[in-house]
């Protein structure tokens, strides 16, 4: 399955290698750069790669790429999966995913990966396994391991992969039992010019944070859980269950994780809770473009609209905007033509609005289209499903 | 492979001393002295030599750091083997940890010196903890040195049946290890591939059923009596282990069972059968028709298919990827639809799953359009998805085009056309020419679209409108005057080579319909000949070729000029053409019959192209695969076969009670150790049975609950044992009857049991523990009635393992720890996932809230009681409810 895996950085060094099978040389990274010149973007380079002997597939995160090395037949989402996998568990492990962070952590990094692959199949990838094998680097921990001459490999032999239940670690204590879930749902909708929808559709996750004794068997009942149309489960919820009456029942792994996920379908109508009044024109002949953006709220259910971020890719023409916000910063970079406007919070008494002109290359032609715009805002304490709203929670310890 | 002789080439800016020492060669690892220049290197490895040989630990933890950071920059390190090596034995975990990080590197590189590791490892094999056991296996089967094979295959043969399923899976890693490291050894692992098999192990499911596909995936008749089994566990197996299952299972499938997909004239068959049933060859036509009627699916086949469903809600794509590739592969047409939900939900995940899910609808969307059509939204393009996305997106678009939605998505290509990204804006045009030609009702109206685009500013939108007009003018050879003027009048502008070439090679094969205007090209083209791309250059030479034939009194001369300046042109290519369009038109004496024949050559009526999707020719490899994503067949690439006419043997499956019944008795008598069965979520026996009743074959049915018994363990003891009751009512309809193999400490007891139980023609085993107090050993109840299916359902229902809870084992760790090889069996109820080797957890009431401390000690004194606590109290239930929406709103 996975021969090696390289880590390269956004200047294109090979920052770290670890082979799982016979070494492979890091030439073969050469065919990776290629295609990597020929693709403009770092978003652009083909996640799978033919060379003459090798098959790379790679993963971009955190402006670092993750290049898998294989050799025979296998499924490219598994490895891709498994990268991203590896990807979260760094993040897990050291709060960020960074080439410092892990240039830094260099032997837990490479510790980690040997635990998570044997002979390139994965092995533990549970992150409550993999805690108990190798504990995360803290800053006391560090201190105390300088003092003590201690270390970070688990003294304890880890005993969960042993256990029927691979995701939780075993002989949790809390003092406070708690649980905690944030119910996250995302709408994403492409709207026209005219301002109607033209797809929207709602994509929603609950996050846990789990800290409870023992091994606790949770259960979770929604409202109304007929609207959650597609979901995917955490490995630990169990399917029959949800299948028969709708009722997540799980042993939740310590500490953080991902419950679930769910999609609501586009069929259903889903009501954007802003809109934008939008004036932008060229004229031809004119070195002179006029611009102007209004944002409001619509249908927020009396919340507020915080964190408006407004971002719109200019054509090319454009060498430069002056513009006026009411409210926020607003930043223009000349070179990539991109406009970014940090809103805030909307106040529905002042609507923010952006307005000015724009300067355009002199006897270049009108642009023929139009700019996009993209609009990310938060509301809190909403659910624009109607679905999320847990109404009980029951926990035992057997 | 990593021997190719090729030394590394530094990427980054390193300083010249690291690339120096970076070119230290693995090829020859042994020649410190050569540098001697680098003194400050060779000092600082020294230095690091010294640390390893020091008494501290703390010393040679450090230098074992620096060392693995040297590794994982790519650096040789390989010159400290000999002071790593010593330290293999050391008592601290992670110097151990890192020493075996450092020879899991270079041991193939100082295969000598590595052998000096081997005892400490041959010791480990033996250690009674099973981690340490299962560690040891890892790193001798990793380390890559042909002398150790015998020990290898020793010490895999040892584990794989070790007590421990942790070990057996490690021991199934290291087949695949010693299988390529040496292949000889093929035959004595297909043996233990074998065995490992018919572990029933949810941890070692996974792990050999990849040793199989990699040492001997031909061999699918070690699979037989496993599939049963492989199915029902298939549910509780991890993630990784699931998605190479499956993939092996759609192999099975496709080669033992009949195909459950109709052929599409199935209906009007079956009418006509009807219909002419006197006039027809009776007999034949009965037959048919019979076979056709009784198409009935193999409950095994539909076992798979049941089984494999739920997991399209795995969390992993990879997981959802293989069970759509199943459904694709072997569900019946009709039930292939489910898995499209699915698949769209992957496309909210990261670019490159959505590149590979949408790679894999391209091809689907080929064939069964109807899949994905409810969803033709959701492959809307988003301005912020990358270039390769947003073209697969269209491919997916432009293949559910059908009568009914073309109309909304022309008005979504119109919006994709005026895309800043120029690349994207092509490809929609390409995609508007395959709609043209695929759907009749809007040739005519995409093609005067594409004309408007004939004025675009954008040059590459105009060259790719031309290139698909040309292709489109073919297909619709009526009209097309006005156009070809049009586009003639535009090759004054047009600087892309390939449009000039389109729109030359329409002239010339239209000239006769734009007589005055092909002659005057011809002279226009002719003046810029030279300074023409290869490309436009052979299409010059074919217009005048092709106007010399139909028009040569205007254009004899031009067309000699055009030639003779192919005649002396740089690219042989161009060279050649010319000669030969010279020998073929130009009337000679040596030119023989063929000339007489130029005119219709040339002019003859040339098929149109077919736009065709370019995933048209992907579908003979199977989806989800890497060669599917590459469109070339991988190394190791396993093919699919097709459906057989008749399938084999149905009862090949079938696992015959007394043989299994045997071997454990072989197994328990000779080594005292014994199988756990891991069960945990999995549906289990209900669905089977199910499956067992509507099977045809009935007569299987006997030895189908047999092995449903055995499977099942001790599920159907009665309800009566001291499991708690509250559990198993619970149970029932959720689907976590976990159940428990176990196998008695003393042989003989379960021996006797096992005689006893064979004579009653039913397999049992007993259910005991390995702690000697505490254990409320179950009777065992023969149910010799388990025939009849409603008696079995209700028993599974019930069932319950009556063991302790594990709260009792946690007062015995002590015990356990003294009890090596027994403590493995451990309980894989529900009420215990306390793992046996748990020492932490003794005092564990000490450092509890009393509350909670109560509750224990209610737990350990009752048992089984279960102990409901409501969380719902405020303080502990926190809801945050949060919306993020991002809102990339087209056009302005």
């Amino acid at each position: 399955m996975i021969h090696s895996l390289f880590l390269i950085n956004a200047s294109g060094d090979i920052f770290l290698e670890k082979h799982w099978k016979s070494v492979v040389s890091r030439s073969v990274c050469d065919y990776f750069f290629e295609a990597q010149e020929r693709a403009s973007e770092a978003e652009n380079v083909p996640p799978v790669i033919p060379t003459p002997h090798h098959y790379l597939l790679s993963v971009y995160r955190h402006k670092i790429f993750f290049v898998a090395v294989i050799q025979t037949e296998v499924p490219p989402l598994f490895v891709i999966e498994f990268l991203h996998r590896v990807v979260d568990t760094f993040q897990d492990y050291f709060g960020v995913c960074s080439e410092v962070m892990i240039k830094d952590n260099v032997v837990v990094v490479y510790e980690v990966l040997e635990e998570m692959l044997d002979n390139g199949f994965p092995l533990a990838t549970e992150s409550n396994i993999l805690k108990e094998l190798i504990k995360p680097p803290t800053i006391l921990r560090t201190v105390v391991n300088t003092i003590t001459g201690s270390t970070n490999v688990g003294d304890q032999l880890p005993t969960g992969q042993l256990s029927v239940v691979p995701w939780r670690r075993t002989g949790v204590k809390y003092t406070n039992n708690e649980a905690y879930f944030d119910v996250i749902e995302e709408i994403d909708a492409i709207i026209d010019k005219s301002g109607s929808t033209i797809t929207a559709e709602i994509q929603g996750v609950i996050d846990a944070c789990v800290k409870l004794t023992g091994m606790p068997d949770l259960t979770l009942s929604f409202m109304n859980p007929r609207l959650l149309d597609d979901v995917s489960f955490h490995p630990c919820v169990r399917f029959k269950r949800w299948e028969s009456e709708r009722i997540l029942s799980f042993i939740p792994p310590d500490g953080n994780f991902r419950l679930l996920s769910y999609h609501v379908s586009a069929q259903n109508l889903v009501a954007i809770p802003v809109y934008v009044k939008h004036n932008i024109s060229f004229r031809d002949g004119s070195s002179l473009g006029r611009f102007e953006i209004t944002v409001g709220p619509k249908q927020t259910m009396g919340k507020t609209i915080e964190g408006v971020m407004v971002a719109s890719q200019m054509p090319k023409g454009v060498l430069n905007m002056s513009l006026t916000p009411s409210q926020g910063t607003h930043i223009f970079d000349p070179v990539t033509k991109l406009l970014s406007w940090d809103v805030g919070k909307i106040n529905p008494q002042k609507l923010p609005s952006l307005k000015g002109t724009m300067s355009l290359q002199a006897g270049a032609s009108k642009p023929d289209e139009n700019p996009t715009i993209n609009l990310q805002f938060k509301i809190q304490q909403l659910a624009i499903s109607g679905s999320s709203a847990t109404d009980e929670c029951h926990c035992r310890w057997p | 492979m990593a021997g190719n002789g090729l030394s590394y080439s530094e990427q980054g800016g390193e300083a010249a001393l690291e690339l120096a020492q970076e070119a230290a060669p693995t090829t020859a690892p042994s020649a410190p002295a050569a540098f001697g220049l680098f003194s400050s290197d060779t000092k600082k490895n020294e230095d690091l030599k010294q640390m390893l040989e020091s008494s501290k630990d703390s010393a040679k933890l450090d230098a074992m750091k620096r060392i693995v950071g040297m590794i994982a920059k790519g650096k040789n390190a390989s010159e400290l083997f000999p002071a790593v090596v010593k330290n293999v034995a050391s008592k601290n975990i992670e110097i151990k940890k890192l020493v075996y990080v450092y020879l899991m590197r270079y041991a193939e590189e100082q295969q000598d010196l590595a052998l000096l590791s081997i005892s400490t490892f041959q010791r480990a094999l033996k250690d009674p903890n099973q981690l340490i056991r299962a560690s040891a296996l890892r790193v001798l089967s990793s380390i890559r040195v042909p002398i150790i094979v015998p020990i290898m295959m020793l010490a895999i043969k040892e584990a794989s049946s070790d007590l421990s399923p942790y070990v057996r899976k490690n021991a199934a890693h290291a087949i695949q290890k010693l299988y390529s490291l040496d292949p000889e050894q093929k035959e004595m692992l297909i043996e233990v591939i074998e065995k490992l098999l018919k572990d029933r192990s949810t941890l070692v499911a996974g792990s050999v059923v990849m040793a199989f596909e990699e040492v001997c995936p031909d061999r699918i008749d070690l699979i037989h009596k496993n599939y049963r089994k492989l199915c029902t566990l298939l549910v509780d197996v991890e993630e990784w282990g699931q998605v190479v299952i499956i993939h092996m299972l759609t192999r099975y499938a496709r080669t033992q069972f009949v195909s459950p997909w109709k052929k599409d004239d199935d209906d009007v068959v079956e009418e006509y059968n009807e219909n002419n049933f006197y006039e027809s060859d009776e007999e034949q036509k009965e037959k048919d028709w019979k076979v056709k009627k009784t198409y009935v699916m193999d409950p095994d086949h539909r076992l798979l298919l049941r089984n494999t469903k739920p997991l399209l809600q795995s969390r992993n794509a990879a997981v959802v990827m293989a069970v759509a590739q199943l459904y694709w592969h072997l569900a019946p047409k009709s039930e292939a639809g489910i898995v499209s939900k699915s698949l769209v939900r992957l496309l909210r995940s990261n670019r490159e799953v959505q590149y590979i899910v949408l790679q894999n609808i391209a091809t689907m969307s080929i064939q069964r359009k109807g899949m994905f059509e409810p969803y033709l939204k959701s492959f809307y393009v988003r301005s912020t998805d990358p270039t390769m996305i947003k073209t697969l997106k269209l491919e997916i678009l432009t293949n559910l085009a059908n009568e009914a939605n073309i109309s909304t998505l022309l008005r979504e290509f119109q919006t994709y056309v005026k895309s800043q990204d120029k690349q994207f804006a092509a490809a929609t045009i390409q995609a508007i020419g395959r709609c043209a030609t695929n759907i009749t009702e809007v040739t005519d109206t995409c093609l005067s679209g594409l004309v408007c685009l004939l004025s675009n500013r954008d040059e590459i939108v105009v060259a790719e409108s031309v290139v698909v007009i040309k292709k489109l003018l073919q297909t619709q050879p009526s009209y097309h005057g006005e156009i070809i003027k049009h586009m003639a009048k535009l090759l004054d502008n047009i600087t892309v080579p390939v449009a000039r070439a389109s729109i030359l090679w329409l002239i010339g094969e239209y000239c006769e319909r734009v007589p005055k205007i092909a002659p005057d090209v011809l002279r226009k083209t002719a003046k810029s000949f030279t300074n023409e791309d290869d490309l436009v250059k052979l299409q010059i030479l074919n217009l005048g070729a092709k106007l010399y034939l139909t028009n040569s009194k205007q254009t004899k001369l031009l067309t000699q000029y055009v030639l003779n300046l192919g005649k002396y042109d740089q690219s042989y290519d161009i060279r050649d053409r010319t000669r030969f369009i010279r020998q073929l038109i130009v009337p000679n004496e040596k030119s023989g019959a063929l000339s007489k024949y130029a005119k219709k050559i040339f002019l003859a009526q040339k098929p149109a192209p077919l736009l065709e999707s370019p995933f048209k020719a992907r579908d003979h490899f199977q989806l989800g695969t890497l060669s599917h994503t590459l469109n070339s067949r991988a190394a190791g690439y396993l093919e699919l076969s097709d459906w057989p006419e008749v399938a084999p043997d149905p009862a090949l499956r079938n696992v015959e009670a007394p043989e299994a019944a045997k071997e454990w008795t072989v197994f328990l008598g000779k080594t005292k150790k014994g199988k756990p069965t891991e069960k945990f979520y999995s549906e289990s026996e209900e669905e089977e049975d199910e499956s067992a009743s509507t099977s045809a074959t009935e007569s299987e049915s006997g030895s189908e609950s047999e092995k449903e018994d055995k499977e099942e363990g001790s599920s159907d003891e009665s309800s009566g044992s001291s499991s708690s009751s509250e559990e198993s009512s619970d149970s029932e309809s959720e689907s976590k009857e976990s159940t428990v193999k176990k196998t008695s400490r003393t042989a003989e007891k379960s021996d006797s049991e096992d005689i006893k139980k064979k004579a009653k023609r039913i397999t049992k085993k007993r259910n005991t523990s390995s702690s000697s107090d505490s254990e409320s050993s179950s009777s065992e109840e023969s149910s010799s009635d388990s025939k009849s299916e409603s008696d079995l359902r209700s028993d599974s229902e019930s069932g319950k393992s009556g063991r302790a809870t594990s709260s009792k084992k946690e007062e015995k760790p002590i015990q356990d720890r003294k009890a090596p090889n027994k403590k493995d069996v451990f309980l894989l109820d529900l009420d215990d996932f306390y793992p046996v080797t748990s020492p932490l957890s003794v005092p564990a009431a000490a450092v509890l809230s009393p509350s909670l401390a109560a509750d224990l000690e209610g737990l350990s004194l009752s048992g089984s009681s279960v102990i409901d606590v409501c969380l719902l109290s405020s303080e502990l239930l926190q809801f945050n409810c949060k919306i993020a929406a991002s809102h990339p709103s087209e056009g302005s």
